[in-house]
């Protein structure tokens, strides 16, 4: 029985929080949130010299090699400082894209540059409103030049290319990569919830598509890496969670009133104890998604959906209940509760929102592998 | 990470199994499986013989109390060796419910506290089954507050040095069948409260000691009253020094904590059967898109407390000491397994308020509705635990305590305007 990461994974844990705590004190996420900037590019190629982008490609590709323990790690330290920059869109996203589906040629070309950070990848998937599913996906690629819009799409305006789901010829589903400094490609930013992650409109108008993975196949190819970014996402939620936790917790001492530390309130206790449970479900969740994302259990889909119900229900406590009991300070603009709130809320609803991955993960509990999350 | 045994491991799992499948008593087995709530599920035979017969087989071939040492009766194992023993026992477990209170909680604390002899006298007929033991310490002016106890020790005038008690313990499980009981009593209310106590050890046959079952409010008798009347009990039965007994209760209270909170129940794996059988308007409940909603949130708890529980046997695994994550196990259970019952029942439409042999799963969720408020207070209520939590794990400060340095006998009893 070995439900933890290994003692090099915990000193690569530290490692990254060390760097991170210098390169991304919560100023620099500020920075983002107020300036014109969508995301901290220095910040960004930090994390590939580092090594963190390229942590799980491999070094064929110029990746570290390492695996996906320590994708998960690396995954909570951002989380945990909420850093503004699109490792979910270029590296959970695109990069496993890649490594699952696409050709030699493909591979060789955007791994190496997707590691070094010279180029950002994302994937575009989402059209509209509503929950997505096969019917939505109404983008159109004909004789190799794509049509059609994809909105909201994470780190939209600043990548370079994209995994574009869309209607192949046989009105089948497929995936397609577009590059998007293409003059057939206009760029419009959305303002949203969380301006500290990019959020853009991406208009298509017949430019080249070139097939990523088996034609028809786009949407078992999207929902298998989905699964797994869940897990990363689930691990990011996991590192806000536990931070904006210990922020409650660090004002409810320093916080006096009614004579004495807030946090001797029972209010004001129990509501830590409860952001302190699910936090500590969520982490034990996740560790199960972890040991299932890099053992390729076939338990593996509802291990996803089982860290992410659990940090996304973790991360929404713990980030509005920081600002609850920070009180009237919590709200204002000047404190740093807003920002995890922000992301929480946001990475609530990427990949799919909480009810359409409690509702997938009892699905696939009811197909069959009802022992493993009972 | 892996869920794998180390081969160390996995050689005494083998061991244990073959053990357990040459002598387990396997005409319960269905009998047990159907074990819910506070009930062994048994009806073919007395629950408490069976569970004696069972724990004096294990403790004549070195299984019984596997944590303890071998001169207390115990098999000297390591933790991991006892937490790959409770998997492989599985259902046969529940055939030390009468011994769970002595071997997790009054055991240890003989062992911390009582001399040597007397260890080598109480505590091996405890590990056998041979001698049941029973925790006296809530009273009806001390639950949460348990160091406001009012059941009071004096010292006899006779000169014998024996103490005569008087009072009234409630909420003690199994007494009625118990041998052997731990006291905590009040030796001197001039002090405040956490300093008058005292423990004591006595056997359940002394003069004036009279058990009562308590009728609780789903209608079963698992716990009693017990009343103390000019009960004598000799100065060699005391645990640790006069004055001394809250610390000495904390020792059992660190053990009740850990035992019940370990790998409890949440009723989820039942109700998602459930699920997949009832139908809403038709269809498979399952299918229904709220009934997937609170199922999830079900669910993600259910595996939470199971890998926390398996983060916890990873330390242990490793010789590590498990962290404070299993601080939450019994606080999720309990509120969990509340919650969930009652949403079975809903399922169940307006036949949900029949609780019969008839209804689904024989009435097991009827049965978790009723008992689940229990689950909620005792061994430390919700909001208990929760100051536990937030006190000790998160580094918060005590509650402002108005009676700790008032004499115990000068702090208000009731209250009123």
């Amino acid at each position: 029985m070995n439900l933890d990461f290994s003692d090099e994974q915990k000193q690569l844990r530290d490692q990254v929080r060390r760097f991170l705590s210098e390169k991304c004190p919560p100023a620099a996420v500020r920075k983002i949130l107020e300036g014109s900037s969508a995301f901290d590019r220095d910040l960004y190629l930090g994390l590939a010299e580092l090594g963190v982008l390229g942590a799980a490609i491999p070094e064929e590709y110029g990746g570290v090699g390492l695996g996906d323990l320590e994708l998960c790690v690396i995954a909570e330290e951002l989380g945990r400082v909420i850093a503004p920059v699109p490792v979910s869109s270029s590296i959970y996203l695109t990069a496993e894209f890649l490594l699952m589906s696409g050709s030699e040629a493909q591979k060789a070309c955007w791994l190496p540059k997707l590691s070094s950070g010279e180029v950002i990848g994302t994937f575009a998937f989402n059209e509209g409103q509503g929950r997505m599913t096969p019917d939505k996906v109404q983008a159109r690629v004909e004789g190799g030049k794509i049509t059609g819009t994809k909105a909201p799409i994470a780190d939209g305006s600043i990548a370079d290319f994209a995994i574009v789901a869309a209607r192949d010829e046989a009105d089948g589903i497929s995936l397609y990569l577009v590059k998007l400094d293409d003059d057939g490609v206009s760029r419009d930013a959305l303002e949203s919830i969380d301006p500290t992650r990019d959020q853009t409109r991406l208009t298509f108008d017949g430019c080249p598509a070139e097939l990523l993975g088996g034609q028809g196949e786009g949407w078992h190819i999207a929902s298998v890496v989905m699964d797994r970014a869940a897990i990363l996402l689930a691990f990011e939620q996991l590192g806000g969670s536990d931070r904006a936790m210990e922020m409650a917790r660090d004002y409810a001492l320093e916080r006096i009133a009614f004579g004495r530390q807030i946090g001797s309130f029972q209010a004001i206790k129990h509501m830590l104890a409860d952001m302190y449970v699910s936090a500590t479900l969520a982490r034990s969740n996740c560790y199960y998604g972890a040991w299932a994302l890099a053992s390729g259990a076939s338990e593996r889909p509802v291990a996803a959906a089982t860290a992410r119900v659990s940090a996304t229900t973790a991360f929404q406590q713990c980030s509005k209940n920081n600002i609850q009991v920070h009180g009237g300070m919590g709200f204002t603009w000047a404190f740093d509760c807003h920002l995890y709130y922000r992301r929480s809320n946001a990475l609530a609803l990427a990949l799919g929102g909480l009810s359409t991955w409690e509702s997938l993960l009892i699905e696939r509990m009811s197909a069959g592998n009802t022992e493993s999350a009972a | 990470m892996d869920f794998q045994d180390t081969p160390e491991e996995a050689a005494f799992r083998a061991e244990a199994r073959a053990w357990i499948d040459a002598n387990a008593p396997k005409h319960l087995e269905a009998e047990l499986k159907r074990a819910s709530f506070g009930s062994s599920g048994l009806t073919s035979e007395d629950p408490v013989a069976a569970g004696k017969a069972w724990q004096k087989k294990k403790a004549e071939a070195g299984w019984a109390c596997l944590h303890w040492p071998k001169e207390y009766g115990g098999g000297a194992r390591t933790p991991i060796e006892r937490v790959i023993w409770n998997q492989e026992e599985g259902p046969y477990a529940v055939l030390s419910g009468a011994f769970t209170i002595g071997h997790g909680m009054c055991g240890p604390t003989v062992m911390a506290w009582a001399d040597e002899e007397q260890s080598r006298k109480l505590l091996p007929p405890l590990a056998s089954g041979e001698e049941i033991w029973c925790q006296l310490f809530s009273e009806p002016a001390g639950g949460s507050d348990l160091a406001g106890l009012r059941t009071r020790a004096v010292k006899a005038d006779d000169g014998s040095g024996d103490w005569i008690v008087n009072g009234q313990k409630i909420w003690t499980s199994g007494a009625q069948i118990s041998d052997w009981g731990l006291l905590i009593t009040r030796t001197d209310p001039d002090v405040p409260k956490h300093k008058g106590l005292t423990m004591f050890f006595l056997s359940m046959d002394t003069p004036g000691v009279e058990v009562r079952p308590i009728k609780q409010a789903n209608g079963a008798s698992g716990f009693n009253e017990v009343y103390f009347t000019d009960v004598r009990i000799p100065d060699s039965q005391r645990l640790g020094d006069v004055g001394q007994g809250w610390k000495v209760s904390l020792t059992t209270l660190m053990n009740e904590r850990l035992s019940i909170g370990s790998g409890m129940s949440t009723g989820f794996p039942e109700l998602f059967r459930f699920c997949m059988e009832a139908e809403i308007e038709g269809k498979p409940a399952i299918e229904d898109s709220a009934v997937r909603t609170r199922l999830a949130q079900f669910a993600v708890k259910q595996s939470g407390l199971k890998y926390t529980g398996m983060r916890a046997i990873t330390a242990l695994s490793k010789g590590d000491t498990p962290g404070p994550e299993n601080s939450i196990g019994k606080l999720v259970a309990g509120a969990t397994m509340q919650e969930l019952a009652m949403f079975a029942l809903d399922i169940q439409g307006e036949a949900g308020v029949i609780w019969s042999e008839d209804s689904p799963q024989r009435g097991r969720f009827q049965a978790m509705l009723m008992r689940s408020p229990a689950t909620r207070i005792e061994g430390g209520s919700d909001e208990i635990l929760r100051n536990i939590i937030g006190e000790r794990v998160l580094g918060l400060p005590g509650d402002i305590r108005v009676d700790k340095d008032v004499p115990f006998k000068d702090i208000p009893t009731r209250g009123g305007s």
